[in-house]
């Protein structure tokens, strides 16, 4: 690996001035599982790591039911596990940080990281978009916020502009009677990248959907977000019937490619299967029957 | 080019070494503080063989930085053993036949302590979910796994009521 | 010996009360135990030697080598699959600060054209000489083309990207019948095929094409009432052992090169490089690190040469560890295959022809394995027609190494489903039919051979008695499918020393590569003979100048033959220990007996730890050597029972029970034997349904990382029951055969068949993966 220097600032601020000092060359170095790698690959140069660490706000987990959750940036997986409160009021976040990887990657993979990774297939980004995540970005020009869908651009390449840090993710609370769920497909049972996923949220009054959202992974350039699936089960009966349809949205919206993981038509049929089963289950978790 | 000074304590004992930022805490285990128990099988996170624990918590060393040791607690292999004696892993392992070449159980031995520690009484599922992120490719995990139920049984032996 | 049985021993003993998750903990069938005595020591279960330095990280491996002053070397390869390389210019790589010495194939002598032995097999040299460093043409993707030694990896791998090559690309083919096709680039404008033996002018990228053939086939296939014909194809897979190769070299100032290394063989390591290099091979020492993991593809040398040189020119010690993108694309994959076979039957179930075609890959140098597949694809089966084919065709990939019976597994994968589908289509039950067909003493195999005792029927019969087969399936999308197989397992070389100590304890030294408990079964063996316990023994595995000759470990042949060695020292320590124990016991030396370590003459005895310890008395040291060659090789039958659960939406396979049942001549440690058979299966379950090279547009592999190539994590596996068949082999001394490899055989094919059952289609091509299960079952093909 090429020659680097590594900084570790202890404040945001001290951050921000380490980004700026480095303009274009400093990479944030969270877990480094996914950055390390692409580092020995020689698939990015820079020259600068900032360990983010270190920074207070970079590592809150903190949930309330009337706030929500606010996530560091971060946050290693298994903190996020290991926390009962969290897990009891976002299962589907628990679905994608459990399957990251493997236990030890799961030691320093941060959700943060995975979103600003980028990459079509992150398990974490589709049940961002589906919860209706919203990413807490600032500089030192300011603060601003990017809805969960809007923070992966291309493959690889997210929303910051230079100088820009993911600071946190900020959950909505979870709705009454309502329920979500990750489920990818992969060819082994563990440690692989999804051939294709499913992210799921739904709310549920009167027998009937009264908000979906649908996200898929690895059928795009970017994790995807299926409005039209999602939409396909507003106002409908909580029935097989309405997720067939919300399931064939998904299919139809997904832009997959053939590549060694899976062939284009092998992946369209994934979204349709897997969409499927996360909306049942999450419908199970929201306490609804089909 | 400056090589950095990192200070911190490995298998309870305070250590101070001098290392590039490129350099993983793998590297440094091995390269600068002669600790070659822990092995590289791939050197990007996949294969387990590199398991240390930090700060309580086991992950890939060769997708750590050595200077992201700094006042950090790490746990080698060689950590492991109890004086002269054997963790009783260790011990269940060998009375298991749970190797044959050797070069991931130094991972497969760190992976297991950590998961017994947090969990005394893994079902099969659990120890085989646990482990996946470490590869073998001799035994085909049989010995493996009823090695490490046979060492969460005397480690609960063990245990003061 | 006699034939009486022995009382059973089961699994469960082995296992302990740990219970089994995944399906209610199995009433464990007894193993079949059809060796002929009790012993003392072999067929326990002690700890092994070296456990306590393995579970401790004490234990060094190869990249674990440190020493004053080492070097940190880095290989530059071809990003191309085929190209000619139009010049090579090292001199910014020489200028980077750190970097003390560049090589390229420039710097060793020129290959002689001659043969050389490489382990398990001849080549000519010219072909190793080229796959350590290319000469001229690169021929795969990952091909070596220079080295850098600096002072640490980083710096060494920074100066090979500034080595500038200048390459000129060449069509390229990817598998055996592309390379085959008229209008593929030749990767060898010197190749010409050999066919039935015989030289011809063919350039051409197949190097070899033979026929072996008995009886008529044309007439048996006349007889038949049922004929099945299918083509398989399987993708190239790699041995995926954990630990990279490396290679430590230190070029001394006085000539002598010494090398330590993880190798199979340590002396095929010392006879190979001291060849590539042209020294003597007493200029060479090599050192046989621990080893993590082989599988066959540590036994080419790859590394050693070149870190060589580098310390020649350096004049430091210097060290080479490959990358796993290396290992992946730089050694050796087991060949591709595709695959014809042609079986037909009459009513009632008697097999009256077999036709086989194989085409295997060799990769970028001729010698495929397709020679061990063409002898092992029909050889579970007695038929007097039997016509093979073979073609070892080159193909621009890494040059395929051995692989756990190096070609069989293809083979078995075309075979064993047409074998299936012909039961099938006679209504016979699978076992009933291959049971029917099996090959016994005295059978003829298609190369010629006539079989001596081996154990195909007893492994059907335990297959056929064993529960699992009997069981219920689990539900719908769940099938059951069977499949056997064959490896000859090999002889060689090999030597032994044993040295009794004062305290009743004797060293043992040895030279085969210890790669999964051997330096116990040897040590087990001379314990037997001795009287002694095997605790008793310190196995040692020393370097290549410490020990007499000893070939590869490989061809599941190391507790066969080193063990052999070392009963034969342990005899020559009984007999001059009866000596010794005449004059303790002031009694005539030809009357002492011995049993169980306790030397006896006219009513005294004496035990071999107090003639130990009087040693220096009787006449000094006692200590022995032996060296074996031995011909009493038992081949050995595998057989797999294996459920799988087909989830139809998304092609997953998913393996629900695996018994494994294989003949393994005496269970010397029952323990490793049973991880043999489990390491064995889970490979071939690997290769059945995930692992592959999957190939770009560009000719180089995609999937190069342990992410990517798929091998099998401890969640995709059940626990893996297995049977030990001990159907004594004659020709050893306790009916050893080997277990090594056999095991790897039929797990691929009893998958298919698996699959076949439970979704009513057939799968002709390896990896069975979630794609290629889903389009078989969207399309019913």
């Amino acid at each position: 690996m090429h020659w680097v220097d590594y900084q570790r600032p202890e404040s945001l601020d001290a951050a921000l001035q380490a980004f700026a000092a480095n303009a274009g060359n400093a990479k944030a170095l969270a877990g480094g599982t996914d950055l390390l790698v692409q580092m020995r690959a020689g698939r990015c140069a820079s020259g600068v790591l900032v360990d983010i660490k270190n920074i207070p706000e970079l590592n809150e987990m903190s949930y309330s039911p009337e706030q929500g959750l606010t996530l560091g940036a971060a946050v290693p997986c298994y903190r996020i596990y290991g926390d009962k409160t969290v897990s009891a009021a976002y299962p589907a976040l628990i679905d994608a940080v459990s399957i990251i990887g493997g236990t030890q990657i799961q030691g320093r993979a941060s959700v943060g990281g995975n979103l600003c990774n980028a990459a079509p297939s992150a398990d974490v980004v589709p049940v961002l978009i589906a919860l209706g995540v919203v990413c807490k970005v600032t500089s030192a020009g300011g603060t601003r916020e990017i809805a969960a869908e809007d923070f992966c651009v291309a493959p690889g390449k997210n929303a910051l502009a230079a100088g820009e840090l993911l600071v946190s993710l900020h959950f909505p609370p979870p709705a009454l009677q309502s329920g979500a769920r990750y489920i990818r497909f992969i060819p082994r049972n563990e440690m692989d990248i999804a051939v294709a996923g499913a992210g799921v949220s739904v709310t549920l009054a009167d027998g009937r959907f009264s908000a979906a959202r649908v996200a898929l992974a690895s059928v795009a350039p970017t994790p995807l977000f299926a409005r039209e699936a999602g939409e396909a089960l507003v106002g409908r009966p909580v029935h097989a019937a309405s997720i067939a349809k919300a399931a064939a949205a998904a299919k139809a919206a997904a832009k997959p490619i053939d590549d060694m993981r899976g062939t284009a038509a092998y992946r369209r049929n994934l979204c349709a299967v897997l969409t499927r089963r996360a909306l049942e289950d999450a419908v199970a978790r929201a306490g609804g029957k089909l | 080019m400056k090589k950095t000074q990192v200070q911190t304590i490995v298998n309870g004992r305070p250590v101070e070494f001098l290392c590039e930022p490129r350099q993983s805490l793998l590297e440094v285990l091995r390269d600068n503080l002669s600790l070659t128990g822990t092995k590289e099988g791939c050197n990007d996170g996949n294969c387990g063989a590199c398991t240390v624990e930090m700060d309580g918590r086991i992950v890939p060393s060769c997708l750590v930085l050595g200077v992201e040791a700094e006042g950090a607690q790490i746990v080698t292999i060689e950590g492991i053993a109890l004086g002269s004696g054997l963790h009783e892993v260790q011990k269940a392992f060998l009375e298991g036949a749970a190797l044959q070449c050797g070069v991931c159980t130094p991972g497969f031995i760190v992976a297991t302590k950590a998961l017994l520690e947090q969990n005394p009484n893994p079902t099969e599922h659990e120890i085989r979910f646990w482990l996946a992120n470490n590869l073998c490719r001799c035994t085909g995990y049989d010995k493996i796994v009823r090695s490490v139920q046979a060492a969460a049984c005397r480690l609960q032996e063990e245990a003061p009521a | 010996m006699s034939t009486t049985l022995d009382p059973v021993q089961t699994q469960a003993a082995a296992n302990g009360a740990a219970g089994n998750g995944v399906h209610p903990a199995p009433a464990y069938e007894p193993n079949m135990v059809l060796a002929t005595r009790a012993y003392d020591v072999v067929g326990t279960r002690p700890v092994r030697h070296d456990g306590a330095d393995k579970v401790t990280g004490r234990a060094l491996y190869g990249a674990d080598k440190q020493m004053a002053g080492l070097l940190q070397g880095f290989v530059l390869r071809s990003p191309h699959a085929h190209a000619k390389i139009v010049s090579i210019d090292t001199s910014k790589a020489e200028a980077l600060d750190g970097v003390f010495a560049v090589v390229t194939a420039d710097d060793l002598p020129p290959a002689k054209d001659k043969i050389v032995d490489v382990g398990e097999g001849d080549t000519r040299l010219a072909y190793v000489h080229g796959n350590v460093l290319a000469k001229g043409k690169t021929l795969y993707k990952g091909h070596a083309v220079a080295a850098v030694a600096a002072t640490n990896v980083h710096v060494a791998e920074q100066a090979a990207k500034l080595i500038d090559v200048k390459y000129a690309t060449l069509g390229s083919s990817m598998t055996a019948p592309e390379a085959m096709s008229s209008g593929a680039a030749l990767l060898h404008d010197d190749l010409k095929t050999m066919e039935y033996g015989q030289p011809t002018d063919k350039a051409s990228n197949v190097a070899q094409h033979f026929q072996w053939k008995i009886g008529d086939s044309d007439e048996g296939f006349a007889k038949a009432d049922v004929v099945v014909e299918r083509t398989f194809d399987t993708a190239t897979v790699h041995q995926g052992y954990i630990e990279p190769h490396n290679a430590t070299a230190l070029w001394n100032n006085d000539g002598r090169v010494h090398i330590w290394t993880s190798t199979q063989g340590a002396f095929v390591v010392r006879d190979v490089t001291a060849t590539i290099l042209e020294i003597p091979v007493s200029q060479i020492k090599v050192t046989p690190m621990e080893i993590g993991g082989g599988f066959g593809g540590k036994i080419p040398v790859y590394l050693e040469p070149v870190a060589a040189l580098l310390s020649k020119k350096t004049g430091r010690p210097v060290k080479l560890v490959m990358t796993r993108a290396d290992v992946l694309e730089g050694t050796g994959p087991t060949p591709g295959s595709h695959v014809s076979v042609k079986i037909g039957a009459v009513n009632g179930g008697k097999i009256t022809a077999m036709q086989g075609n194989l085409a295997y890959e060799a990769g970028a140098y001729p010698g495929s394995f397709v020679a061990p597949g063409g002898m092992c694809i029909f050889a579970a089966y007695a038929c007097e027609n039997v016509t093979v084919d073979c073609y070892d065709v080159v193909v621009n990939k890494p040059s395929s190494a051995a692989y756990r019976a190096p070609g069989a597994t293809q083979a078995a994968f075309a075979a064993e489903q047409v074998i299936d589908e012909i039961a099938g289509k006679l209504g016979i039950d699978p076992i009933d039919f291959r049971l029917q067909n099996a090959a016994k003493e005295g059978s003829r195999r298609v190369d010629g051979p006539k079989f001596r005792r081996i154990g195909c029927v007893e492994v059907l019969e335990a297959m056929q008695r064993h529960p699992h087969y009997g069981a219920p399936l689990a539900g719908p999308n769940c099938g059951r499918g069977v499949a056997v197989g064959f490896w000859f397992n090999v002889g060689l070389e090999s030597s032994c020393t044993l040295s009794v100590n004062s305290d009743g304890t004797v060293n043992l030294i040895e030279g085969s590569t210890d790669i999964g408990g051997t330096r116990t079964s040897i040590a087990m063996q001379a314990a037997e003979v001795l009287g002694i316990p095997a605790e008793d023994i310190n196995p040692q595995v020393v370097d290549t100048d410490s020990v007499g000759y000893t070939s590869v470990t490989g061809g599941s042949r190391t507790t066969f033959a080193t063990g052999w060695a070392a009963h034969d020292a342990a005899q020559k320590i009984v007999d001059e220990m009866k000596v010794r124990a005449a004059k303790l016991l002031e009694a005539d030396a030809a009357g002492v007996t011995h049993e169980k370590g306790v030397y006896s003459a006219a009513g005294k005895s004496v035990s071999f730890r107090e003639i130990a310890a009087q040693a220096s008395r009787t006449g000094g040291p006692i200590s022995a050597s032996a060296t074996v060659k031995p011909r009493g090789v038992g081949g050995s039958y595998a057989g797999n029972i294996v459920d799988v659960a087909v989830d139809p939406e998304t092609g997953k396979v998913d393996i629900l029970r695996f018994t494994a049942v294989q003949d393994v001549g005496k269970a010397v440690h029952p323990s490793y034997v049973e991880g043999q058979m489990q390491g064995g299966s889970a490979q071939g379950i690997g290769w059945a349904l995930n692992e592959e090279y999957f190939m770009g547009a560009d000719g180089g592999m995609q999937n190069n990382t342990l992410l990517d190539y798929r091998m099998p994590t401890a969640l995709d596996l059940p626990m893996i029951d297995t049977c030990i068949v001990e159907v004594a082999n004659p020709g050893h001394p306790y009916g050893v055969r080997g277990v090594g490899e056999a095991n790897i055989v039929p797990p691929p094919a009893a998958i298919a068949n698996a699959i076949q059952n439970a979704v009513g289609r057939r799968l002709q091509r390896l990896p069975m993966n979630p794609p290629a299960v889903w389009q078989a079952v969207a399309n019913g093909n």
